[in-house]
């Protein structure tokens, strides 16, 4: 069952569509605020709220790449993998996270403070190599800075 | 030189508000139109005044809004979309009018959605742009304690409603048809067409979707007539246009030039120039799903026919700049892969034809290509491109493709022979 917060914000959502389903995607990102991640649990949570089937749910979810199905860390760090950080060296910026961290892309640190991810453009090309953490963007990277940057996320 | 959809913005300063605005003239137009214009009025100057959508197809927005049912008989629900996602790799100037001026964006919006009697909207933002996201919600709500949203707007008999809804992620949610699928909580594919968005759109009802840049010029071409729009730019086009460039140049930017700007003097006097040592190889002229020119069409001015003629198109205006010690190969290896990556696999030549190119051309920037590969490269820009595929991802994804084969055959001939990549 959802918890009672997220049924209430869900509330909202529904008052602005036409007919429950079209709220699917509102609801995955509720869900996803509250636990982090949408485990098959709040797949199945969803479709009970709004009365559809689970696949249904599913299907929607795996389309999106910010939709989580898998438990990611405490901070997700989204570096741009796209033509301009291309050209202005992203992979310096990879191999450096991947050194001071031990992780790749996809995969989480074993203490579960970060998961790693390539993400398509996000927009700030004139100021690439750029990464955001949570909800911070960090731009004109070079390989000195990635420490202090790390730091802030405990 | 005039320029209207930047003059508010100060870098690295926080954008108007209402009030603010409204000391600059904003909400004037929108009063105009709403109290003395009728919406085919409207629609009149936004047509004559040549206006074509900046998201990417320069479609003439007037001709665009005609096609929307008016009157008696004309279905009561219609929507108009802004699409605010900008996901297209290399293109990063809608951040720009979202972040510096969100009030000219809402003010566009609901001149629009009058024109086509609409009365709700949506801005349709991708989720990266968090402080877009927390402007253009403040931004609503001040519009709506001024009285120019909601329910009667200024005392008239027309409402207009309008929400953000931030994406979760994926290139074809910028597709317009998908987008409308992701808008009713479905996975991002596109629709058949026809039926037309503009006739059945979102949840069955007529909907515009325009781009934002299309959008924020709204105002000023109700405030100053369509003869003012034509005469900003250079060539016969009409307006300015928000230009970018990235890649290794000394200073990568947006401007706001007139329409018409040759690529010349946007990647030399505006970005300065390639970066010391540098060389200029290539130009994707409006992001990454635009066919590569190079060096010898500087002088080709930045606007729909002008680019269109030298074989490629204006699509974003935001250039990204290729150097000689980038690899071409691995570029159209980063392309290819962003592609296949975000092919929504509807239909079989994009879903199965991307991953093959993205993998030939990994092989071949490893050293293990063949010269056949290159043939087979070339089967698929054709495969792939316009007519064959269900939406414009494909087409567009074989763009740079082509124009890579036809520009730098040599680097990828030098790649195969040496088995090697000469740039590492
Ligand atoms: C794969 C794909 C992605 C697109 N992404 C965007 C986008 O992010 N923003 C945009 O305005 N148009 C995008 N477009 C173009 C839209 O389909 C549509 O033509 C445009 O929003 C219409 O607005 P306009 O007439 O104002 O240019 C995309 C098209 C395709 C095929
Ligand atoms: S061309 Fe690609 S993205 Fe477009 S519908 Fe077909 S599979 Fe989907």
């Amino acid at each position: 069952m959802l918890k009672t917060e997220e049924q209430k914000e869900l509330e909202e959502e529904l008052k602005l569509v036409p007919y429950k389903k079209a709220a699917t995607i509102e609801a995955l990102k509720v869900v996803q605020k509250h636990r982090g991640w949408v485990s098959d649990e709040g797949i199945k949570d969803i479709a009970e709220f709004l009365e559809i089937t689970p696949d249904e749910v599913d299907g929607v979810a795996t389309f999106y790449n910010m939709v989580f199905r898998r438990e990611v860390g405490r901070h997700v760090i989204l570096l741009c993998d796209s033509v301009s950080c291309y050209i202005l060296g992203y992979r310096k910026i990879q191999e450096e996270i991947n050194k001071k961290l031990k992780i790749n892309f996809g995969e989480t640190t074993s203490d579960g403070r970060f998961t790693m991810l390539p993400i398509p453009c996000l927009g700030t090309c004139d100021h690439a190599p750029a990464l955001m953490i949570d909800n911070d963007l960090h731009r004109d990277l070079d390989s000195d800075k990635i420490d202090s940057i790390l730091e802030a996320y405990k | 030189m005039e320029k209207p959809l930047t003059q508010h913005i100060k870098p690295n300063e926080p954008p108007m508000s209402l009030n603010e605005y409204e000391k600059v003239g904003g909400y004037k137009a929108m009063q105009r139109a709403l109290k003395e214009l009728q919406p085919k009025d409207v629609l009149k100057i936004i047509s004559d005044s040549n206006l074509r959508g900046r998201g990417g197809a320069g479609f003439p927005t007037g001709m665009k809004w005609s096609f929307v049912p008016m009157g008696d008989n004309a279905p009561k629900e219609k929507y108009l979309v802004c699409n605010a996602d900008e996901m297209e790799p290399g293109t990063f100037k809608d951040r720009l009018l979202l972040e510096g001026n969100p009030h000219q964006l809402i003010e566009g919006m609901i001149i629009a959605a009058f024109a086509i009697q609409a009365n709700k909207g949506y801005i349709f933002l991708r989720w990266a742009y968090k402080t877009a996201a927390e402007l253009i919600l403040k931004s609503i709500a001040e519009a709506y304690n001024a009285g120019y949203l909601g329910k009667n707007i200024l005392g008239t008999s027309y409402s207009f409603d309008l929400y953000l809804h931030t994406s979760v992620g994926r290139y074809m949610c910028g597709e317009e048809t998908g987008l409308l699928n992701a808008l009713e909580g479905k996975r991002a594919t596109p629709r058949a067409k026809p039926p037309f968005p503009q006739v059945s759109g979102l949840f069955g009802k007529p909907t515009i979707v325009n781009n934002v840049e299309t959008l924020s010029f709204v105002p000023h071409i109700v405030n100053n007539g369509a003869e003012w729009f034509k005469k900003l730019s250079l060539t016969g086009e009409g307006g300015t246009k928000i230009y970018g460039v990235s890649g290794k140049v000394k200073n990568p930017n947006t401007w706001e030039l007139p329409l018409g700007t040759t690529m010349r003097e946007i990647i030399f006097e505006h970005a300065g120039g390639m970066r010391d040592g540098l060389k200029l190889k290539g130009i994707l002229p409006g992001g990454a799903s635009t066919d590569f020119l190079t060096e010898e069409h500087l002088d080709v001015n930045m606007d729909f026919t002008s680019v269109g003629k030298v074989g490629s198109r204006l699509g974003t205006g935001t250039l990204i700049i290729l150097d000689d010690k980038t690899c071409p190969v691995g570029m159209l290896h980063n392309l290819e892969h962003f592609f296949a990556q975000e092919s929504c696999g509807w239909c079989t030549p994009c879903r199965d034809g991307l991953p093959w190119v993205e993998k030939i051309l990994l092989s071949i920037e490893e050293g293990d290509g063949r010269m056949e590969d290159l043939d087979l490269l070339a089967y698929h820009s054709k495969e792939l491109g316009p007519g064959r595929t269900f939406c414009a991802l494909a087409p567009g994804a074989v763009e740079p493709l082509q124009s890579s084969l036809k520009y730098f055959r040599e680097d990828y001939e030098m790649h195969i022979k040496n088995k090697r990549c000469p740039w590492r």
